[in-house]
C-alpha cells in the first residue's frame, strides 16, 4: 500500500526535482570544501549558509503551498510554525553553550541568569538532547496546527476569516515571545550558539553539512507533498479548494481533510525553521511578524501555487532578489516586493510556473492549428479554455 | 399524519423551517418508498431546494420529523454523515470538480471509505476501474475520460454529475433539475436513465420541465409556499384547479 503510494509520488517532475536537490546537496558543499580558494568554481564561505537559508525558505513556501495552493486555505500565519521549529532548535543550541556563556552557568542560558532565575523552566528540560529537541521541532508546530485547525475547521471558518485568525495567531505568538517571562529570551531571542552535535556551528564543514541537510530535507518534503497531492486525498484536497460544500455532499469530512493538510504543512514548516536557525545563527520574536508570513504568500504566488516546483522557485528567486536589492538599493526593497505581488496577481495568476505552462499550451495549440487547420472541429477543440482552478 | 414509518425510504412529517420569519417550508409531509420515483413540481420559491437542503443536512428544520430508511433521524446528522448513509444529491446548478478529469470526478465519488488515510493510500483495483468505466459508459463520457470537467458542456456536466451519483451507490437520489440545458434527445435519455435507476433505488426529482415529468411517468407532488398543494399522477395533479391557479396558470 505504502510502496504503491510512494511509487505514484515519484512522477517524472518530482523525480527530476529530487534528483536536482540531491545533486545540489552534494555539489555545493563539495565545491566549497574541496576546491582550492583560487578556483573560480569554488563557492565562497559566506554563500553556503546564505544558499542554505534560501532552501529553508523554499521549504516553508512549499509547506504553505500544500495548504493554500492545493487545499485553498490561505494561511497568513505560516511563519509561526517556522519560528516555533526554529525556537525548538534554538533551545537545543542554547543548552549546548554550557559554561562558555558570559555567566558560565552550566545549565542556565545567560538570559535566565540575567533574569535571576534559579532553575530551568520545565519546558526547557530535555532540550539538551538532540533527538528530543528534534522531536519537539516536529511535535510542537504539528500540535499547535492540530488544535488551531481542529477548532477553526470544525467551526467552518473559511476564506478571509480564516486568513485573519491565522494572522492573529502569529501576532499573538509574537507578543508572547517578546515577554521575558516566557523564558525564550524575550526581545533578543536565542543566539550566540556554539556547538551542534559536538561540532562548532560556525565551522565551514558544519555549514556545508547544514546546507546538505537543508537540501535533503527539502527533497524529502517534495516527496511527501508529491505523494499527498498525487493520491486520491490530494484530489479531494483540490476538490475542497474548488467546491467545498460539494465535497461534503460526496461524504468527505472536509474538516479532517483540511486538518491533515494543515498539520503536515506545519510540520514541514517547523523542520524548515529548525534548519534555518543554525545557518543564520539567531532566532528572535521578529520571525513571528505577520509581515514575514505574508512574504511567504508572495513567494508562493510568484513561483506558482498549486504546483510542487512553483513555491520552491518562488522562495529561492524572491529571496535572491531580496538579498541583492537590500544590498544595492535598501530603501526600495519593499516597493519592489509590493510591485512584484501586484504584477503577479494581475499578469501571472499562476506564477512563473504557470507562465511556462501558458507558453507550452500556446505552442502546442499553434502546432495543432498548423497541422490540421481545415477541420473546424479541431480548431474549436483547440480553443477550449484551459481548466483554471478557482480561488 | 398516521402513516406507518416502517418500510419508507424517506419520511418527512410536519417539517417547517423559517428564514428571518419567512416560512420557506410550512408543515411539509412527504413519503418516498423504496425503489420508487417521486417527481416534485411547483413554482419558484415553493421550497423545493430548501426541502433538499433539509434532507441532506445543509439546513436544520425548526420543527418536524425527517427519517431515512424508516429509522435514522436526519436532522441530527451533518452533510458528510448523511451522504455516507446513502443519500446522493445532484444540484440545480451542475457542480462538478472542474480542475479534475472526468475519470477523477467519478473516482472521488466512488463508494469507498471516506477517511483521510484510506484516501491517502487508495489505489484503484480492477473492480473499481471496471465500475468507473461502466458508469462512464452509462453517462456516455467514456471517450472524454481524460478531459477536464471544465471543458464539458452544460448538459454533459449534468450527466457527469448523474454519473457521480451512480458511483456513490446511494439508496436515495435527490435530483434537482437534471435536464436544464439539455437538448430534447438528451432529456429523453435522462428520463430513461432515471427510470432505470428507480427500479432499484428511490429517486426524488425536482423539475420544471413538464414534458420531462410526463416522460418519467411517476407519482407527482406539487409544492407551493412550502407545503404540499396536490399529489397523484401528473394528469390528476395538472387537472387540479388549485394547481392550475397557483402554478400552471389558467
Amino acid at each position: 500500500m505504502l510502496t504503491q503510494a510512494l511509487f505514484r509520488a515519484l512522477d517524472k517532475k518530482a523525480l527530476i526535482l529530487v534528483a536536482i536537490l540531491i545533486l545540489v546537496a552534494v555539489a555545493v558543499p563539495a565545491s566549497n570544501l574541496l576546491l582550492p580558494a583560487d578556483n573560480p568554481f569554488r563557492l565562497p564561505n559566506y554563500a553556503v549558509p546564505l544558499f542554505g537559508k534560501y532552501l529553508t525558505y523554499a521549504m516553508l513556501a512549499l509547506a504553505l503551498d500544500l495548504v493554500w495552493g492545493y487545499c485553498g486555505i490561505l494561511s497568513l500565519g505560516h511563519g509561526a510554525f517556522f519560528a516555533i521549529g526554529g525556537y525548538a532548535m534554538g533551545m537545543y543550541l542554547m543548552r549546548q553553550i554550557g559554561t562558555r556563556g558570559v555567566y558560565a552557568n552550566p545549565t542556565l542560558p545567560d538570559f535566565m541568569v540575567f533574569l535571576n532565575w534559579k532553575e530551568l523552566p520545565w519546558y526547557w528540560l530535555g532540550m539538551d538532547n538532540f533527538a528530543f529537541a528534534m522531536l519537539m521541532v516536529v511535535l510542537v508546530p504539528g500540535l499547535l496546527a492540530f488544535i488551531f485547525g481542529f477548532l477553526a475547521f470544525r467551526s467552518r471558518v473559511t476564506g478571509v476569516y480564516l486568513s485573519i485568525i491565522t494572522q492573529a495567531m502569529t501576532y499573538a505568538l509574537l507578543l508572547a515571545f517578546f515577554r521575558n517571562d516566557m523564558g525564550f529570551g524575550g526581545n533578543n531571542g536565542l543566539t550566540d550558539f556554539k556547538d551542534i552535535l559536538g561540532v562548532p556551528v560556525q565551522a565551514t564543514s558544519t555549514r556545508a553539512a547544514l546546507f546538505a541537510a537543508s537540501a535533503i530535507a527539502l527533497a524529502l518534503a517534495v516527496l511527501a507533498c508529491s505523494m499527498i497531492v498525487n493520491s486520491k486525498l490530494g484530489k479531494v484536497m483540490v476538490a475542497v479548494r474548488d467546491a467545498e460544500s460539494r465535497t461534503r455532499f460526496l461524504g468527505y469530512r472536509v474538516e479532517y481533510v483540511k486538518l491533515f493538510a494543515f498539520v503536515v504543512s506545519a510540520i514541514i514548516a517547523g523542520i524548515a525553521g529548525a534548519l534555518y536557525v543554525p545557518q543564520v545563527g539567531i532566532i528572535n520574536p521578529s520571525e513571528f511578524e505577520p509581515a514575514n508570513s505574508i512574504e511567504v504568500v508572495i513567494w508562493t504566488a510568484v513561483g506558482g501555487r498549486g504546483t510542487i516546483i512553483g513555491p520552491i522557485i518562488g522562495g529561492i528567486l524572491v529571496n535572491v532578489g531580496k538579498s541583492y536589492f537590500t544590498g544595492a538599493f535598501p530603501e526600495y526593497w519593499l516597493f519592489a516586493l509590493g510591485a512584484l505581488f501586484v504584477v503577479t496577481t494581475l499578469f501571472l495568476p499562476k506564477g512563473i510556473v504557470g507562465l511556462i505552462g501558458q507558453y507550452r499550451a500556446a505552442t502546442t495549440k499553434r502546432e495543432q492549428h498548423d497541422r490540421d487547420a481545415p477541420t473546424p472541429m479541431q480548431v474549436e477543440a483547440g480553443t477550449d479554455p484551459q481548466p483554471n482552478p478557482a480561488e | 399524519m398516521t402513516t406507518d414509518k416502517t418500510g419508507t425510504m424517506l419520511y418527512l412529517d410536519g417539517v417547517s423551517v423559517a428564514f428571518d420569519g419567512f416560512k420557506a417550508i410550512n408543515n411539509l409531509s412527504i413519503i418516498v418508498h423504496p425503489a420508487e420515483m417521486l417527481a416534485i413540481i411547483g413554482p419558484n420559491g415553493a421550497g423545493k431546494t430548501t426541502m433538499m437542503d433539509i434532507i441532506t443536512g445543509k439546513t436544520r428544520p425548526d420543527d418536524g420529523q425527517v427519517l431515512f430508511d424508516g429509522r435514522t433521524d436526519l436532522t441530527r446528522l451533518d452533510e458528510a454523515a448523511i451522504a455516507n448513509l446513502g443519500i446522493g444529491r445532484k444540484f440545480q446548478k451542475p457542480t462538478v470538480f472542474e480542475s479534475h478529469t472526468i475519470w477523477d470526478n467519478i473516482e472521488m465519488a466512488l463508494k469507498k471509505p471516506r477517511g483521510v488515510f484510506p484516501a491517502l493510500f487508495y489505489v484503484a483495483d480492477e473492480a473499481d476501474i471496471a465500475r468507473i468505466t461502466e458508469i462512464l459508459e452509462t453517462v456516455r463520457l467514456l471517450g472524454r475520460k481524460d478531459d477536464y470537467a471544465a471543458n464539458l458542456s452544460h448538459g454533459q456536466k449534468q450527466w457527469l454529475e448523474i454519473g457521480m451519483l451512480l458511483a456513490q451507490d446511494p439508496k436515495l437520489l435527490l435530483v434537482d433539475e437534471p435536464v436544464a440545458g439539455m437538448t430534447d434527445a438528451e432529456t429523453i435519455e435522462t428520463a430513461k436513465l432515471l427510470k432505470q435507476i428507480a427500479q432499484t433505488r428511490s429517486v426524488v426529482v425536482v423539475e420544471h420541465d413538464m414534458s420531462f415529468v410526463r416522460e418519467l411517468g411517476s407519482r407527482v407532488t406539487c409544492l407551493a409556499e412550502g407545503a404540499v398543494l396536490a399529489e397523484g399522477s401528473l394528469d390528476q395533479v395538472s387537472a387540479n384547479p388549485v394547481v392550475i391557479e397557483r402554478y400552471l396558470g389558467r
